[in-house]
């Protein structure tokens, strides 16, 4: 091999080598990154409520929320995604979790806001287990990094009893 | 250019012992990749614990040519997880944000439904016909490390082959006329 392509390899590999070790030290760093946040969340009305022609209950919520998802930030956060679940269980499913609303926050000064939202999506049950079912507000967040692991955290908000009947 | 038969000379120069050498040393780096991917696979638990992002249906999360490792736990999936999964009838399997989970209480099967962020409506149109709900045997994995830029090499290379042979064929000729 000739010098010159001797020392490009070095210097490339050198190069590779530190950035790698750059990399894997930012996304370490986020160990030691724990987040405090703080969410209220509640259901304000019920707008609609109503069996669909396939046979699942509908339900569309309108939400009044304050978040502050500033901790959820560290120096490798490129974004933070943020959704409001809806949980539940039915006769049939142990486990039903619907998305009603989402945001993708992408940086630290928008991470504090309160507002009031149609919910984004309907939530719809698989069959028609809705009326008066109770179900549990959960508020997830998935930090998405610059480089390295992603992390997921969520906090149960609030829960709400939906009406006996249809509207 | 000086090198290019400084390189000519050395491969007329070989000894067939030599020769043999280089042959077992380009077989180690070969089979020790291969051994990394495999091992790889056994770790995560995925049959592709590496994937690439090839449109932009996840920014600004993920952008063309961003790097995902994929890993497949016991664990149930549930909502906000980014999975890749793979449709019948479509060859390239899909990056995506899970939105609805609903998980039976006898079999503990679960029905999934995915969106892109930067998409506007969920993912049934991408499913194949007819189809309302990924299940467990349709996702590869769940992306749980990021790592951006890197797959343009591979985007570069799938797209433009030449430059993939290039590539190997320099590689090649270093490793024949390297000594030791």
């Amino acid at each position: 091999m000739s010098p010159f392509v001797n020392r490009l390899n070095t210097l490339v590999t050198f190069a590779v080598l530190l950035l790698a070790i750059l990399c894997a030290g930012a996304s370490f760093l986020d160990c030691f990154h724990s987040p405090a946040v703080q969410a209220n969340v509640e259901v304000l009305k019920v707008n609609r409520f109503r069996r669909q022609l396939t046979g699942n209950d509908e339900v569309l919520l309108t939400l009044n929320m304050s978040i502050d998802l500033q901790s959820a930030f560290s120096w490798n956060t490129k974004q933070v995604f943020v959704f409001i679940a809806a949980e539940y269980e039915t006769e049939k499913n142990a486990f039903n979790q619907i998305s009603l609303w989402d945001l993708v926050i992408s940086d630290k000064h928008h991470a504090k806001f309160e507002t009031q939202v149609t919910s984004k999506y309907l939530l719809i049950d698989q069959g028609s287990n809705l009326r008066g079912k109770r179900v549990d507000l959960v508020l997830h967040w998935h930090a998405m990094p610059i480089t390295g692991r992603m992390i997921l955290g969520k906090i149960p908000v609030s829960s709400f009893q939906l009406p006996k009947a249809y509207t | 250019m000086g090198w290019v038969s400084e390189s000519l000379d050395s491969i007329r120069s070989l000894q067939i012992r030599h020769v043999l050498t280089q042959v077992v040393s380009l077989g180690m780096i070969v089979t020790s990749a291969l051994i990394i991917w495999k091992g790889l696979m056994c770790v995560t638990g995925s049959e592709s614990p590496v994937v690439v992002v090839l449109s932009g249906s996840m920014e600004p999360g993920f952008k063309r040519g961003d790097i995902l490792f994929l890993h497949m736990s016991k664990a149930p999936i549930r909502a906000g997880e980014i999975v890749v999964f793979n449709v019948d009838g479509r060859e390239i399997p899909i990056v995506h944000r899970v939105i609805k989970v609903h998980e039976r209480k006898d079999t503990k099967e679960v029905d999934v439904l995915t969106k892109g962020d930067n998409n506007f409506g969920d993912d049934r149109l991408l499913y194949a016909h007819g189809q309302l709900w990924l299940q467990q045997h349709h996702i590869m994995g769940r992306a749980v490390g990021f790592l951006p830029y890197v797959g343009w090499v591979t985007i570069i290379m799938t797209e433009k082959p030449f430059i993939k042979y290039i590539l190997i064929g320099a590689l090649g000729l270093l490793v024949i006329t390297s000594k030791e």
